[in-house]
């Protein structure tokens, strides 16, 4: 066993169990931890803004050759956005808000059509080589089925009545069964994030294997 | 275009269709026998000597997207084997161009239209008469009622997180509906809304939402802007300092409604640890199952823009409901004619008649590259 002299190894470890305390209740050790995290985190965020996208992509194109003045138009838009802190100009943020999410709903929508629907419905039609052997076959009527009774679970224009309901209730199954795969799946995801966490406690700090 | 050649190695060059430019298409055709690489050089108009442009990969196709749309260039292949080399050039200067339309999104183009189609039609329905248009009415629009109440007998405030996306996000926005229905409810009870944020603009929108939800409940002076705070833009900062808010201020009703990423479980399970009623609603599929086991009440996906419609009557967003509503009727409609159709095609084809299974596949092709 040879505990770690390196500090910030024992920081980290300290914070982790700070955080872990919580487990137990909430406590000054993890309020401590929470504040360090979140300011950090801010801190983090503002200098990789200054660094990342303020300095190359704002100054350096204004202020040295060849200057960008193109540039002057997006920088004025997204100044308005600062117009929140008037009370006499607070009406300017509309502007960079709706240029904002209508640019990305225009960028959006073709990419989303076409691999969330269009590829989709390519990918549901029954094709023969979905019917290649016993297994494949019911897998292929599987899904068609669980397609069909989950777009009808997720259709609002009709009370849920009769057959309807009935192919509804067998689209939730669906749901649920999916759900239920992806709970498990990603479990197991985070038990070995835990797993990864209490290696580093276990070896990199304290030394025991 | 142009190709050249020794025992018929030759090269085409084009300029790659369908793009947005900065690309021209190198084609190799006949590559000899016992090729190990294939060299590409490039001259452009004006120069004199051609210059390195990488390496062709065995299927001897690539796109150079090294190149300045407008310059022209020549193209050479070298292809080396163990004891020799073949060259190969284009003869006429190629330039690369983007275009206005890329061909292979016209069936994009066709559903765009219909669905937007659609969805107007029934944004121009919901303007004339709102109550007409019939939308099933949700269970968790009912809880929120009941969650809001309870918290205001406890004394306890009402906590709103509305996820990790910003204001683009179409989850933030149902989520942003759902929050003035909510502030309109606070308000009335005379109860507390608590608001953190991830997002800055996602922060001013909520502000503005909530004080006009203060306002049309009539009680302005009960809203208090600093209930609605930025936390940071570090996934699991927000998520630490949101559990801390929990913990500390107690509230008796929480909202997690927008789009979620992993920190979603560790949001809902120290919810459901203090007691509160858990009300959530998420576009982030991945997310659903967490909230499902951990919350009272989970909008699932769709159903959340489906409940901000429903809250507002707003008639864009009653539209949009109706709208995709038709949408998965006439994809239900779509899948069950191509299998009726893909099942005959197979019988045809088995028969000794393929032409049905060559429509059937070229209609596939269509729906999902736009050729056919």
């Amino acid at each position: 066993m040879s505990i770690s002299t390196s500090i910030w190894i024992w920081i980290a470890a300290l914070l982790t169990l700070m955080i872990y305390s919580f487990l137990y209740k909430d406590n000054p050790f993890y309020r401590l931890a929470e504040h360090i995290f979140m300011g950090l985190s801010l801190g983090y965020t503002l200098v990789i803004l200054w660094y990342d996208y303020i300095i190359p992509r704002i100054y350096q194109p204004l202020f040295f050759s060849p200057h960008q003045w193109s540039l002057i138009f997006p920088i004025l838009l997204g100044m308005m956005t600062f117009g929140i802190f008037s009370k006499k100009y607070n009406w300017l943020i509309k502007y960079p808000l709706a240029f904002y999410v209508s640019a990305f709903a225009a960028i959006q929508i073709p990419v989303m059509l076409r691999s969330w629907i269009l590829k989709q419905v390519e990918a549901s039609f029954l094709t023969p080589d979905k019917f290649s052997s016993v297994f494949n076959s019911i897998n292929a009527i599987l899904i068609f089925v669980g397609l069909v009774t989950t777009l009808i679970y997720f259709y609002f224009s009709k009370k849920r009545e009769h057959g309807f309901g009935a192919a509804a209730t067998v689209g939730i199954v669906f749901i649920m069964v999916a759900f239920g795969a992806a709970f498990g799946y990603t479990v197991m995801a985070r038990i070995s994030l835990l797993i990864g966490r209490m290696q580093f406690l276990i070896q990199d700090w304290l030394g025991i294997m | 275009m142009i190709f050249f050649l020794i025992i018929g190695f030759s090269i085409v060059a084009n300029d790659t269709p369908n793009d947005a430019g900065g690309s021209i298409l190198i084609t190799t055709y006949n590559i000899p026998e016992g090729t190990q690489k294939i060299e590409l050089y490039r001259l452009a108009k004006g120069d004199t000597i051609y210059e390195e442009a990488g390496l062709i990969p065995p299927r001897g196709e690539c796109e150079d997207v090294s190149v300045v749309d407008g310059v022209e260039y020549l193209y050479r292949v070298r292809a080396i084997t163990e004891d020799t080399f073949y060259v190969a050039e284009t003869k006429e200067f190629i330039s690369s161009s983007p275009q206005w339309f890329n061909r292979t999104r016209i069936t994009v183009l066709l559903f765009f239209i219909l669905f937007g189609g659609v969805v107007l039609v029934y944004i121009e329905l919901a303007k004339k008469n709102p109550k007409g248009l019939f939308i099933r009415k949700l269970p968790a629009l009912d809880a929120i009622d009941e969650a809001v109440g309870r918290s205001t007998e406890m004394g306890k405030p009402v906590l709103f997180v509305p996820g990790l996306e910003g204001i683009t996000d179409a989850g933030t926005l149902a989520s942003i509906t759902i929050l003035e229905k909510v502030g309109k409810r606070v308000a009335e009870y005379g109860s507390r809304v608590i608001h953190p944020n991830f997002d800055p603009i996602v922060m001013t929108t909520a502000q503005e939402t909530l004080k006009t939800a203060f306002s049309e409940a009539g009680r302005p002076d009960a809203f208090n802007k600093d209930d609605v705070f930025y936390l940071t833009y570090e996934q699991f900062g927000f998520a630490a300092g949101v559990d801390g808010i929990m913990l500390r201020e107690k509230p008796g009703a929480i909202f997690l409604q927008g789009y979620f990423y992993a920190e979603s479980l560790i949001l809902a399970e120290t919810g459901y640890s203090i007691g509160a009623i858990q009300i959530a609603g998420t576009n982030a599929t991945t997310q659903l199952p967490f909230f499902v086991a951990a919350c009272d009440y989970v909008l699932l996906g769709e159903e959340m823009f489906a409940a901000s419609a429903y809250i507002s009557r707003e008639p864009r967003l009653l539209g949009s409901i109706k709208g995709s509503d038709l949408a998965k009727l006439a994809i239900l409609c779509l899948i069950g004619a191509g299998v009726i159709f893909g099942t005959f095609a197979v019988i045809a084809n088995n028969a000794g008649n393929p032409s049905y299974l060559g429509i059937f596949n070229r209609v596939l092709d269509f729906i999902a590259r736009g050729n056919g």
